[in-house]
C-alpha cells in the first residue's frame, strides 16, 4: 500500500506550470529521495503535498485518504510533516521554545491539551529531539543567532518533534559542513525505522547513500524514476541534469 | 528536577513577586496620594485594563488593530444604554456590556481575519469608525457627542447580596484595581500557557506555525475574542464607575491611544500596557500644565523611545535585562 499517492497532481504560477500531472507513489517505510536541477518544481511538489499550497488540479492521497482539499493542520495531525527548504523558524525564540512548539502540536493530538501540558513529558521530547540533531547544549540559545547549518538542523529537529509518520526534508544539508552531513546521514537512518523519509537533496553523495529510490523532476513532470543504481546509469537523466 | 523545571519554578517566583509587588503598590497608593491622583489613577487603571486587552492582540498575537475603541465602546454603550434603557441594574448592564464586546469580538473576527498586515489596520479602522458613525446615528439613545449620565439608583451594584456605592472614591478605586489585577493574573495565565505560545508563535511565523500543525485561523479567532471582551469590560466599567457614556469613546482617539500606551510601556508584556498607560497620563497632565501643545511633548517622548527603546520600556528591559518577564 502506498503511504502517499499523488494523481494528477498540477500547479500553474500563472502561466507557468511548476509541476504538471504527476503521478506519484511513496510505499510507507522507504527513504524516497527527489532529485532534478533547478527550478523543476521539486518544492511546489512537496509544498502540495503538505498544503502549503493548493493544487490546481489532481488529487492528493495519504493512506488512501484523499487530502487534497484539507487545510495544513489537519494534514500535520494524520501524520505529514515539512521542514522547510527556506529556513523558516522562530528566530527571535529559543531554541528550546522552537522545539516545544512542535512537541506541543504531537500532545495535543494524543491529549486534548490547548490550555495545560505535561511539562516532564514536553520537556523530555525537546531534549530527545536536540538530541538527535545534536543541538543538545544550544537549548537556550535565541534560534537567530545559531549558525546557518544548525538552523537547518534545527528545522529538522521540529520536523522530527512531531512525529510525523511522512518527514518531508527540502535540501536539508544546504550549509552542513562534510562532518555534519555524515552525521546526518545517520540521523535520516535512524529516523527512517520508524517514519517514511521524502527528502529533496542536490548532495548527490547524499542521494546515493540514503536513498532506497530516486524520483527525478524536470520541467515540473516526472522525468523517470528507479533505484540508485538505475538513475546513475540512465542516459536521459544525466542529460537532464547530472550534466551529461 | 531537571535544570529546566528548576528556573521555570524560579521565574515563576519572580513573576509573582513582581507584578504582586505592582499591583500591591497600587493598593497601598490610595492611603496616601491625594483626591485628584485619587481619582486620576483610578481612571488609569481602567484605561490600562484596556490596554491589557489591547496588548493580547496586537503585543502577543501580532496583529495590529486600528479599531479597538470598537470594543472599548461596546463595553461603555453596552452597559450604559442597558442601564439606562432597559432597567438591568448596574452590575446586569456590566455582563451586558462584556457581553456586547464578545459577541462583536467573534462576530467581526470570523470576518477581519481573512485579511493580515494593513489589510487589517485598515479594515478595523473602518470597522471602527462605522461604530462611531452608528453612535451618531442613533443620537435618541446615545444622545450623541453630548452623551449621557447615569444617575439615582445606577450608582448602586448588587452583587451577592452585596451592596456597592459606585459613586464612592475608595469603592470606585479598589473596583478598578481589581479589574486590572484580575486581567493581569489572566494575562499572565494565558502568556504562559500552550495557547499562549502558539500565539507569540503566530506573531514570530504565521507560515511555520501553520505548518507546525496549528489552525491559526481559530488562534486568531481567540486571541481577537479574548482581546475585545476585555477592552469591552474596561469600557463597561468606565461607564458604571464615571457615570458617563459619550461618543468621544468610540472615537479614533481611542484606537490610537491603546496602541500608544503598549507602544510606550512593552509590546508583549504583561505590565507594559500599565506602565505605558500611567506614563502617557501623566506626562499629559505635566506637559499641559506648562504648554498647550503638550501632544507635541508626547510624539517627542514616543519618537525619542521607539529610535532608543523600540520593544517600549519594559520590552526593552525584556530583551537587555530580565528574560523570564512575561
Ligand atoms: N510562489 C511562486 N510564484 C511564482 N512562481 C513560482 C513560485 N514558486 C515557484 N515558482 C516557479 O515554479 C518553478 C518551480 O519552482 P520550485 O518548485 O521552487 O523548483 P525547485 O524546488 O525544483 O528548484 C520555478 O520556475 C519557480 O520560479
Ligand atoms: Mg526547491
Amino acid at each position: 500500500m502506498s503511504l502517499l499517492a499523488t494523481r494528477g497532481l498540477t500547479r500553474f504560477f500563472g502561466g507557468l506550470r511548476a509541476v504538471g500531472d504527476v503521478d506519484f507513489d511513496l510505499p510507507a517505510g522507504q527513504i524516497r529521495a527527489i532529485i532534478g536541477p533547478n527550478g523543476a518544481g521539486k518544492t511546489t511538489f512537496v509544498s502540495l503535498v503538505c498544503g502549503r499550497i493548493a493544487p490546481s488540479e489532481g488529487r492528493i492521497l495519504f493512506e488512501d485518504r484523499d487530502i487534497t482539499s484539507l487545510p495544513p493542520y489537519r494534514r500535520v495531525a494524520m501524520g505529514i510533516a515539512y521542514t522547510f527548504q527556506i529556513t523558516s523558524i522562530f528566530g527571535n525564540l529559543t531554541v528550546y521554545e522552537n522545539v516545544a512548539l512542535a512537541v506541543q502540536n504531537a500532545l495535543q493530538r494524543d491529549h486534548d491539551a490547548f490550555f495545560r501540558i505535561d511539562a516532564r513529558e514536553m520537556d523530555r521530547r525537546c531534549e530527545e529531539a536536540l538530541d538527535r540533531v545534536g543541538l543538545p547544549d544550544r537549548a537556550d540559545t535565541k534560534a537567530a543567532t545559531l549558525p546557518y547549518g544548525h538552523q537547518r538542523l534545527l528545522e529538522v529537529a521540529m520536523g522530527l518533534a512531531l512525529s510525523p509518520k511522512l518527514l518531508i526534508l527540502d535540501e536539508p544539508t544546504q550549509g552542513l559542513s562534510d562532518h555534519e552531513i555524515e552525521g546526518f546521514c545517520t540521523l535520516i537512518r535512524a529516523i527512517a525505522e520508524q517514519a517514511t523519509i521524502l527528502l529533496i537533496e542536490h548532495n548527490m553523495d547524499v542521494v546515493m547513500e540514503l536513498a532506497e529510490r530516486i524520483t527525478v523532476f524536470n520541467n515540473g513532470t516526472i522525468l523517470s524514476e528507479g533505484s540508485p543504481a538505475e538513475i546513475r546509469a540512465d542516459v536521459q537523466v544525466q542529460k537532464a541534469y547530472l550534466g551529461g | 528536577m531537571s535544570v529546566r523545571a528548576t528556573a521555570a519554578r524560579r521565574n515563576l517566583h519572580r513573576i509573582i513577586v513582581s507584578h504582586g509587588g505592582v499591583i500591591a503598590l497600587l493598593f497601598a497608593a490610595q492611603f496616601v496620594i491625594g483626591a485628584y491622583y485619587h481619582l486620576s489613577l483610578t481612571r488609569v487603571m481602567v484605561l490600562a485594563t484596556f490596554a491589557v486587552g489591547y496588548n493580547i492582540l496586537f503585543g502577543y498575537t501580532g496583529l495590529l488593530s486600528l479599531g479597538h475603541a470598537l470594543f472599548f465602546g461596546a463595553g461603555l454603550y453596552g452597559a450604559g444604554i442597558a442601564a439606562t434603557q432597559f432597567g438591568v441594574g448596574a452590575s446586569g448592564a456590566f455582563v451586558v456590556g462584556i457581553a456586547a464586546g464578545l459577541l462583536l469580538a467573534f462576530a467581526l473576527g470570523l470576518i477581519i481575519l481573512r485579511t493580515a498586515g494593513v489589510a487589517f489596520m485598515i479594515v478595523t479602522m473602518m470597522f471602527a469608525q462605522a461604530g462611531y458613525l452608528l453612535v451618531l446615528y442613533f443620537g435618541t439613545y446615545t444622545r450623541g457627542d453630548e452623551g449621557f449620565v447615569l444617575k439615582g439608583a445606577l450608582r448602586e451594584a448588587h452583587l451577592f447580596g452585596f451592596s456597592l456605592n459606585l459613586a464612592d472614591p475608595v469603592t470606585r478605586y479598589n473596583l478598578a484595581l481589581f479589574l486590572l489585577a484580575a486581567c493581569v493574573v489572566g494575562c499572565i495565565a494565558l502568556v504562559r500557557s500552550p495557547v499562549g505560545r502558539v500565539l507569540v508563535a503566530i506573531r514570530e511565523n504565521e507560515e511555520r506555525s501553520r505548518m507546525l500543525g496549528y489552525n491559526t485561523f481559530r488562534y486568531k479567532l481567540f486571541a481577537l475574542t479574548l482581546s475585545g471582551t476585555i477592552c469591552a469590560t474596561a469600557g463597561a466599567a468606565y461607564a458604571l464607575l464615571f457615570a458617563y457614556v459619550g461618543a468621544t469613546f468610540a472615537s479614533i482617539e481611542y484606537s490610537i491611544l491603546p496602541l500608544l500606551w503598549v507602544l510606550l510601556g512593552g509590546i508583549g508584556t504583561v505590565l507594559g500596557p500599565v506602565v505605558g498607560t500611567l506614563l502617557m497620563f501623566y506626562l499629559v497632565d505635566v506637559a499641559s500644565s506648562y504648554t498647550s501643545a503638550y501632544m507635541l511633548v508626547v510624539g517627542i517622548v514616543l519618537l525619542i523611545l521607539i529610535v532608543w527603546a523600540p520593544g517600549g520600556l519594559l520590552g526593552t528591559l525584556r530583551e537587555r535585562k530580565i528574560g523570564w518577564l512575561p
